[in-house]
């Protein structure tokens, strides 16, 4: 990557973080209801929350301040790398995001490289042979995986690998294989959807001129997959991956609250219902980064394996 | 694909010799409550439940106090200056001893935030000798009882920072934390030195999950000793398991209907109570509920044994009768079917929250109810804070709410802000009862003593028949509690789960 791009994404990163902190700072200000007594009920919960917690709360945060001095004031935290403290837990932001958001990348990334080990070869191998059984069962199975929601994914895994098993923990985190059901539920989401990209790139390489070449010069199959037709496939697999973290963010706020996984999708969930700005703010920031790193990454990714992207 | 799983399950079954959840080396609890914060303000209920912090006053079985951290206490004769003697030699979890000075520090620090001791005419607590001196502007009965709730929990001084804020939670309790991790998971193991009987359960684990489906395969798989909050889907299922024993255990909490009486559908009392009337709580009770021994059919809840009536008439499922009130308090059903009296309809908007998954079934299922005698209702969802902030800018019409009536064990200081003349933020809403107000004055003063049963009673029965609150259920705990231990206790004011009196079941 040239200096341009790194300072492309340098640029693009600064922007993700004021836009995102403007974002979430509009948007949790002009949603209905009181701010201080949506604090003071995701502080002492619904059975201690009256008007005598909300007006503490509005004197200990200052709530009838100018929201614009209150942004600024964010903005200047964050230029110093400082999050701030969550309204609801009274914890330093940056260490709740630090360990929830640490937990929620274990699981994606455990279930991104299932997902690899799931999805791609399955793919490969039914666009070796289109229109065959194997093609049809690898169709049929991506169609039921990536149109049952999550939720009952998890539900059926619990089922099979704990109860009747007795093979797995149904839920929580801590022990070394905790995490194997929660990530396998997002994996099969993933491979589902990665699967028909790796089918549909090893048909066309499959059609290729230079692979038929390879063929006809007396490559065996095998001898030209790994020479002319892996990294040709790759390509569109890497990018794709791309997109699915996007997927993966989605799943893992249903995931995370089935399988009692501290991550940070659920703790978004609760931010943003007891309007914890500074959370809500943090984390949206912090994920804001991680797709720029991301994507970044991607394009990283794909130099690497397609000689063609750096010679232009 | 066949190969793949087969390969994937190989690894599962290499891996088993060294998982560890198969047996469990520890007692672990799991429960919907997450743990939100250090602070007992915030969370302390997970602290208490779990023995890691003690208050100074002790609740029984039945509610009646009994001695916690305070050794004694006295009363002077006008009631205002409470003396509690502190239990001698207790140490706090960082090994520093109590003092009569730590423990005035608490309570002060306490009461500068939400909870029950801001709400109570504290004027000053002090430290004297071997006492703490807690002095009221006026008799408060229900001190004692405030004085059992988490949020007066005593934290050794380490605990806190300069302002107050809770930075780590050190208490007394016969159980310490080795690990805590919000909002979610925490682990305790047995204080050596704690000044009462030693636990036999050595080490102890929370697990907070949130989904109902979640914590009933806990309890099934086995993973889990005692769950909490069993959906009424899974109950059924999890009594099948021979490893399980399912619990249930009545909890003084209620879901009924807060009416703002200045509402001018709702102000006249015939109204009110044929809106009671039409609502089919068996139903509910059966299809929303799935337990028929929840409707309430008063107020009072019979485990509030002090204020629940044997004998009083339980409010019924009528409609033909609340169509008659309707009509004498001038309603009339027009063409289309609706109630209408002076060209305007009976309209009301039913509030409600989904922090207890019931409220809104519960609100839709009265909503039909209520269109069969020609009532128009809506229905909005939001937050529980709602509920509050509109009762305090007069806007709510009707809230449906869950209401913890015993927050300490003796409801008389909830009942005080609840029908304090003009209401309370979860209480009634600009109804005025000058009976109800004179014989809660005279409970707060009195306590318990031989006339309370009598007051007690009044005041149900003015409830009963003035309706600024319409009950529709009360609540039970369900729990799953394994064979594996033995001697689980049930409280029913959910203030401990009993961990250091459990045993392992040898057999």
């Amino acid at each position: 990557m040239n200096q341009a791009t790194i300072g492309y994404r340098v640029f693009q990163a600064f922007l993700v973080a004021f836009l995102v902190g403007l974002g979430t700072f509009i948007m949790v200000r002009v949603l209905p209801g009181d701010l201080a007594y949506r604090i003071a009920a995701g502080r002492y919960g619904y059975d201690l929350v009256d008007s005598v917690a909300a007006e503490a709360v509005r004197l200990e945060l200052g709530l009838d301040g100018s929201p614009i001095l209150a942004f600024l004031s964010w903005f200047w935290d964050l230029i110093r790398f400082d999050l701030g403290y969550s309204l609801v837990t009274g914890e330093l932001v940056r260490d709740a995001i630090f360990h929830e958001l640490g937990h929620s990348v274990d699981l994606a990334a455990t279930a991104l490289i299932l997902s690899l080990f799931i999805g791609p070869p399955l793919g490969l191998l039914a666009g070796f042979r289109p229109g065959s059984i194997i093609d049809r069962l690898v169709l049929a199975s991506s169609v039921v995986f990536r149109s049952i929601p999550h939720f009952a994914i998890g539900l059926v895994l619990i089922m099979i690998f704990s109860i009747q098993a007795g093979l797995l923990p149904v839920a929580g985190h801590g022990h070394p294989l905790s995490r194997v059901l929660p990530a396998l539920t997002l994996a099969l989401g993933l491979a589902a959807v990665s699967s028909r990209i790796a089918r549909d790139a090893m048909i066309k390489v499959r059609e290729s001129d230079y692979y038929l070449f390879g063929r006809t010069k007396g490559l065996s199959e095998s001898q030209v997959f790994f020479r002319h037709g892996l990294r040709n496939v790759s390509v569109p697999i890497i990018t794709y991956l791309g997109m699915q973290f996007v997927y993966l963010i989605e799943g893992v706020v249903v995931v995370e609250t089935l399988f009692a996984w501290p991550g940070i999708g659920h703790s978004l969930v609760h931010a943003i219902v007891a309007r914890d700005i500074p959370m809500i703010q943090g984390t949206a920031f912090v994920m804001g980064l991680m797709f720029v790193f991301l994507n970044a990454l991607v394009d990283f990714l794909n130099r690497l394996v397609d000689p063609r992207e750096r010679v232009v | 694909m066949s190969k793949i799983l087969g390969a994937f399950m190989v690894v599962l079954v290499l891996l088993l010799p060294f998982s560890a959840f198969a047996a469990p080396p520890m007692i672990q609890i799991v429960a919907p409550w997450e743990i939100s914060s250090k602070d007992p303000s915030r969370a302390g209920f997970v602290y208490g439940r779990l023995e890691v912090a003690e208050t100074l006053v002790n609740v029984d079985l039945n509610g009646s106090h009994i001695p916690g951290l305070a050794a004694s206490w006295d009363t002077s004769d006008d009631g205002r200056i409470w003396r509690f003697t502190i239990r001698p030699d207790v140490r706090f979890h960082d090994g520093t001893l109590m003092t009569t000075e730590t423990v005035v520090n608490s309570l002060l620090i306490a009461r500068q935030k939400p909870g029950v001791l801001n709400r109570a005419p504290v004027e000053s607590i002090e430290a004297d000798n071997e006492a703490i001196v807690l002095t009221l502007s006026e008799p408060f009965s229900p001190i004692l009882s405030f004085l059992t709730h988490y949020s007066t929990m005593i934290l050794a001084p380490a605990a806190y920072d300069e302002s107050g804020n809770v930075v780590e939670v050190i208490g007394t309790g016969p159980y310490r934390i080795t690990l805590l991790q919000p909002p979610q998971k925490m682990e305790v193991a047995v204080f050596t030195e704690y000044w009462g009987p030693q636990p036999k359960i050595e080490r102890a684990g929370y697990l907070a999950a949130g989904r109902g489906e979640t914590r009933a395969l806990l309890a099934e798989s086995g993973e889990a000793h005692v769950v909490f909050t069993i959906d009424p889907a899974s109950v059924q299922r999890l009594a099948r398991r021979d490893h399980l024993e399912i619990r249930t255990v009545p909890l003084p909490r209620i879901v009924s209907l807060k009416l703002n009486c200045a509402h001018p559908g709702l102000e006249d009392v015939r109204v009110r109570q044929a809106l009671s009337l039409a609502i089919d709580r068996a139903g509910i009770a059966q299809a929303i509920l799935r337990q028929p021994d929840l409707v309430a059919n008063q107020y009072f809840p019979p485990s509030m044994q002090a204020w629940h009536l044997s004998d009083s008439a339980p409010l019924r499922y009528d409609t033909e009768q609340a169509r008659h009130l309707l009509q004498e308090a001038g309603w009339h059903v027009n063409d289309a079917g609706k109630l209408e009296r002076d060209g305007q309809l009976l309209q009301v908007e039913i509030v409600t929250y989904p922090d207890r998954p019931e409220l809104p079934l519960i609100a839709a299922a009265v909503q039909d109810q209520w269109r069969s005698v020609g009532v128009e209702a809506t229905i909005a969802i939001s937050n529980s804070s709602v509920i509050p902030a509109r009762h305090q800018d007069n806007s709510l019409e009707i809230g449906l709410i869950s209401r913890l009536l015993a927050l300490v064990p003796d409801p008389l200081g909830i009942l005080v802000q609840d029908f304090a003349p003009g209401g309370g933020d979860w209480g009634a809403m600009n109804w005025n009862s000058d009976q109800l107000s004179a014989i809660l004055a005279k409970l707060i003063v009195s306590g318990e003593n031989d006339t309370a049963e009598e007051l007690n009673r009044q005041v149900s029965e003015i409830l009963h028949e003035e309706m600024p609150i319409i009950p529709i259920s009360w609540y039970q705990q369900t729990v799953a509690v394994s064979r594996q231990v033995t001697n689980v206790i049930i409280d029913p004011f959910e203030r401990v789960y009993n961990i250091s009196a459990m045993e392992w079941n040898e057999q």
